[in-house]
C-alpha cells in the first residue's frame, strides 16, 4: 500500500501523511510532537481548517508532557474479534483482519508483540480457523493467541488448541506478568436440549440467544490462575488477557463473567493489574479497586453500548456509520508504562484515534479525559 | 351464570380447500383441510374441523353466488346446531364486556389482568381507558351495545397473542443469515443485538448517506443488500413486516422522535 513509487496522487499523499500522524501518535516525545505537529498543521491547512481546532493537535496537545512513569517501557498491538467465515463465503471479514495485520506491520517501530484476542472464527470450523491461522502468519511481530467462545464451542476447542496450544498460559516480558485465561467456558446448557455441535455452536454465536449460559472462568481455570500467581511478587506488574470482560457489564449480551468477584479477588493483592478483554466490540473502559480494564475493537463489527450497565469511566466511541464498513472497527495498541500500567490506543479506522491512560482511569475520570462522545447510544 | 362465546363461526372459516392463503405470518396457522368431493363441488367447512358440506353445481375453482354462499352457512350452522343442542342459545346471551357490574363485582373477583412487562407501563398509560380499550376496573354505567367495542379480554390475550406471534416471527428471521437472503452469512442481530441501534422510533428522518428522506423499512433493505448482500425485500414482503414489528416491539415506550439524529 505504501510502497507506490513513482508520481503519488494527492490523495495518496494525503492518507500517507495522515496514517504516518496516527501511527505515531502512540508514542511521542518532544521530537515527535514538533514532527507531528507539522504533519498535522499540514493536514489541516489541506482541509482549510484553522490549526487549533484540528483535532490532531488536541490528541497532541494532551500526550506532550508525559509524566516520568508514564514512559513506555514497551509497546505491544493487538487485533481482535475478526469473526472469519471462509473467504469462499465471506470476504468481508477477510478484507478487515487483512487491514488490521497491514496496520500492525506497518508500526515503525514494531510492537514486541502482538495480541489475537480471540473470535478469530465466526462459527469454529477448521476452515475458518485455519485462514485465520494462515493470515496471522503473515504478522511480522510475534504473536500470542487467546480462545473467544466463537472459536471454541463446535468442537469445544480441539482444533484451536491443535493450531495455538493451550487455552491458558502465561508469560513474561521486560518485567511484566502476562497471563492468559479462559473466560467463556459456559455451564452445559446443550446435553439436555439435545443439540448437535453446531446448534451448541450458534446459540452460542447469537449475543442475544438467552438459551446459552453465562461466561465464566470456571472452578478449574480459578485454581489454576491462582497457582500462576502464587509465584509472582505482589509488585511486578500484572496484564491479564481475556476474551470477555472480568467483570459484569451486561448479562444478556454475556458482557459479562459470571464469576468475575472471584477472579478479582485473585487479581487484587497486585499492585498494578491491567485486563485486556475482546468480546465488545467497541471503546469500553473501567476501574475496579486497583483493577484496570480495557476493552478491544473488532475488525469486523461494532457492537452497540448495552442499554445498562456501561462503566461510567467508559468515554463511548460514537455510533458507527453503517455505510462505512470499517467505521467504529480497528485495531490498537498497548503503552507499558514504566509504572507497569497501560495506556490503551484505540486505532479507530476512519476515525481520530483515542487514547484511554491509565492516569485517566485512576484519577476517576478527572485528570487526562479523553474526548467525549459526539454520537452516544440511545 | 351465563358464558360468552365469541362467535366468529362463519365467514372467515369457509376455508375452501384449494383456496388457503398461507402468507408468512400465517405458516403456523392450524388448518383443517376440508376432504374433496368425488364430484368436484366446493367443499365449505365449519371452523369445528369436522362438519362440512357441499355446494352443488359449483365446482372448485368457481365463485358460488351470494345466495349460493349463505345456504351453505345456514346448512352447515344448522348441523352445528344439531352437534351441539342447546348451546347456541347461550351464545347468543352474549352480554358487553362489564357483564359483571356494581355490587357483583369484589375487588377479589377482578378479572385477571396480564402483567406488563417491563418498559412497557407507560405505553399501556396511554391506551387504557381510550375507545374499544377494556378498562381494568370500569366505574359506572359503561356504554353498550356497539357492536366494535364488545371485545372481552379473552379477546384481547388472543390479539396479543397475534401480535407476539408475529413479533416472533421478526425475530427469528432477523436472527437468520438466510431468511433475510444474505449471501455472506451475515445476519442482522450480528451488529444489533437485540435490534439495538436502530432506533426505529426516529424514523423518518434525513438518511444523510442516502441524501434523501428515509423509513425505516428503508434502511433495513440497505442493510440487507450491503452488510448481508442480499436482495432487497418488497415494501409489501411480510418478512419485511415482521422485522419492522421485532424492531419496533423492542422499543416499545420509547418516545417516538421522529427526525432524530
Amino acid at each position: 500500500m505504501r510502497r507506490s513509487k513513482g508520481v503519488k496522487s494527492i490523495e495518496t499523499r494525503h492518507y500517507e501523511e495522515r496514517e504516518a500522524f496516527f501511527a505515531g501518535l502512540a508514542r511521542l516525545s518532544r521530537r515527535s510532537f514538533l514532527k507531528l505537529a507539522g504533519i498535522s498543521a499540514g493536514i489541516a491547512f489541506g482541509k482549510g481548517l484553522v490549526t487549533p481546532q484540528s483535532f490532531q493537535l488536541v490528541e497532541v496537545a494532551g500526550a506532550a508532557e508525559p509524566g516520568a512513569s508514564e514512559k513506555p517501557r514497551f509497546t505491544f498491538a493487538y487485533i481482535s474479534d475478526t469473526h472469519l467465515y471462509e473467504d469462499k463465503l465471506n470476504d468481508r471479514f477477510v478484507r478487515a483482519i487483512l487491514k488490521a495485520v497491514d496496520d500492525v506491520n506497518n508500526l515503525d517501530p514494531q510492537p514486541d508483540f502482538v495480541l489475537m484476542g480471540g473470535d478469530l472464527a465466526q462459527l469454529g470450523q477448521k476452515p475458518e480457523l485455519d485462514l485465520g491461522a494462515q493470515i496471522l502468519k503473515s504478522v511480522k511481530a510475534p504473536i500470542h493467541m487467546m480462545v473467544g467462545e466463537h472459536d471454541w464451542f463446535l468442537d469445544m476447542g480441539e482444533h484451536w488448541k491443535s493450531l495455538f496450544g493451550a487455552e491458558q498460559y502465561s508469560f513474561d516480558h521486560k518485567g511484566v506478568h502476562f497471563v492468559t485465561i479462559m473466560s467463556v467456558q459456559e455451564k452445559d446448557f446443550w446435553t439436555a436440549r439435545g443439540m448437535t455441535p453446531m446448534e451448541r455452536m450458534k446459540t452460542v454465536a447469537g449475543l442475544d440467544n438467552g438459551v446459552q449460559s453465562r461466561f465464566e472462568v470456571g472452578e478449574a481455570g480459578r485454581e489454576w490462575l491462582k497457582n500462576d500467581l502464587d509465584k509472582v511478587d505482589k509488585k511486578t506488574p500484572l496484564v491479564v488477557f481475556s476474551h470477555s470482560p472480568l467483570y459484569k457489564y451486561y448479562r444478556n449480551w454475556n458482557f459479562w463473567t459470571e464469576d468475575a468477584d472471584e477472579v478479582q479477588a485473585i487479581l487484587r493483592p497486585f499492585e498494578h493489574v491491567t485486563v485486556i478483554h475482546g468480546h465488545t466490540h467497541q471503546m469500553l473502559s473501567n476501574q475496579i479497586g486497583n483493577i484496570q480494564f480495557h476493552g478491544m475493537l473488532s475488525t469486523a463489527w461494532p457492537w452497540p453500548y448495552a442499554p445498562e450497565g456501561l462503566p461510567k469511566l467508559t468515554i463511548q466511541q460514537n455510533r458507527a456509520d453503517p455505510f462505512d464498513q470499517f467505521d467504529g472497527c480497528g485495531d490498537g495498541s498497548i503503552d507499558v508504562a514504566e509504572s507497569g500500567l497501560v495506556n490503551a490506543l484505540y486505532n479507530l479506522w476512519d476515525r481520530n484515534p483515542v487514547t484511554i491512560r491509565a492516569s485517566y482511569l485512576a484519577s476517576g475520570g478527572t485528570k487526562d479525559a479523553p474526548p467525549r462522545t459526539k454520537l452516544a447510544s440511545y | 351464570m351465563r358464558v360468552k362465546i365469541p362467535l366468529a363461526l362463519l365467514a372467515a372459516v369457509a376455508a375452501i380447500s384449494s383456496g388457503v392463503i398461507r402468507s408468512y405470518s400465517r405458516a403456523e396457522a392450524p388448518r383443517h383441510d376440508a376432504p374433496r368431493s368425488p364430484s368436484g363441488n366446493v367443499v365449505v367447512a365449519l371452523c369445528d374441523g369436522e362438519t362440512t358440506a357441499e355446494i352443488a353445481g359449483v365446482k372448485e375453482g368457481e365463485t358460488p353466488t351470494q345466495a349460493q354462499a349463505q345456504a351453505v352457512a345456514a346448512q352447515l350452522m344448522a348441523e352445528w346446531e344439531r352437534k351441539n343442542p342447546g348451546r347456541w342459545e347461550v351464545a347468543q346471551a352474549v352480554q358487553p364486556p362489564e357483564g359483571r357490574q356494581g355490587a357483583e363485582r369484589s375487588a377479589e373477583e377482578a378479572p385477571p389482568k396480564p402483567a406488563p412487562t417491563p418498559g412497557q407501563a407507560a405505553a399501556q398509560g396511554a391506551t387504557a381507558g381510550g375507545a374499544g380499550g377494556l378498562p381494568a376496573a370500569p366505574q359506572g354505567d359503561v356504554q353498550q351495545g356497539h357492536t366494535y367495542g364488545a371485545f372481552s379480554e379473552r379477546d384481547e390475550r388472543i390479539w396479543k397473542a397475534e401480535t407476539d406471534r408475529f413479533v416472533t416471527q421478526g425475530h427469528d428471521i432477523f436472527h437468520d443469515a438466510s431468511a433475510v437472503g444474505g449471501t455472506i452469512g451475515v445476519s442482522c442481530d450480528m451488529c444489533h443485538p437485540d435490534g439495538a441501534n436502530t432506533h426505529p422510533e426516529t424514523y423518518p428522518k434525513f438518511q444523510v448517506q442516502l441524501g434523501r428522506v428515509a423509513l425505516l423499512r428503508d434502511m433495513i433493505n440497505w442493510c440487507i443488500q450491503n452488510p448481508a448482500r442480499g436482495k432487497p425485500f418488497a415494501d409489501d414482503d411480510p418478512k419485511l413486516k415482521a422485522i419492522e414489528a421485532y424492531l419496533l416491539a423492542q422499543r416499545k415506550g420509547v418516545p417516538l422522535e421522529f427526525g432524530k439524529h
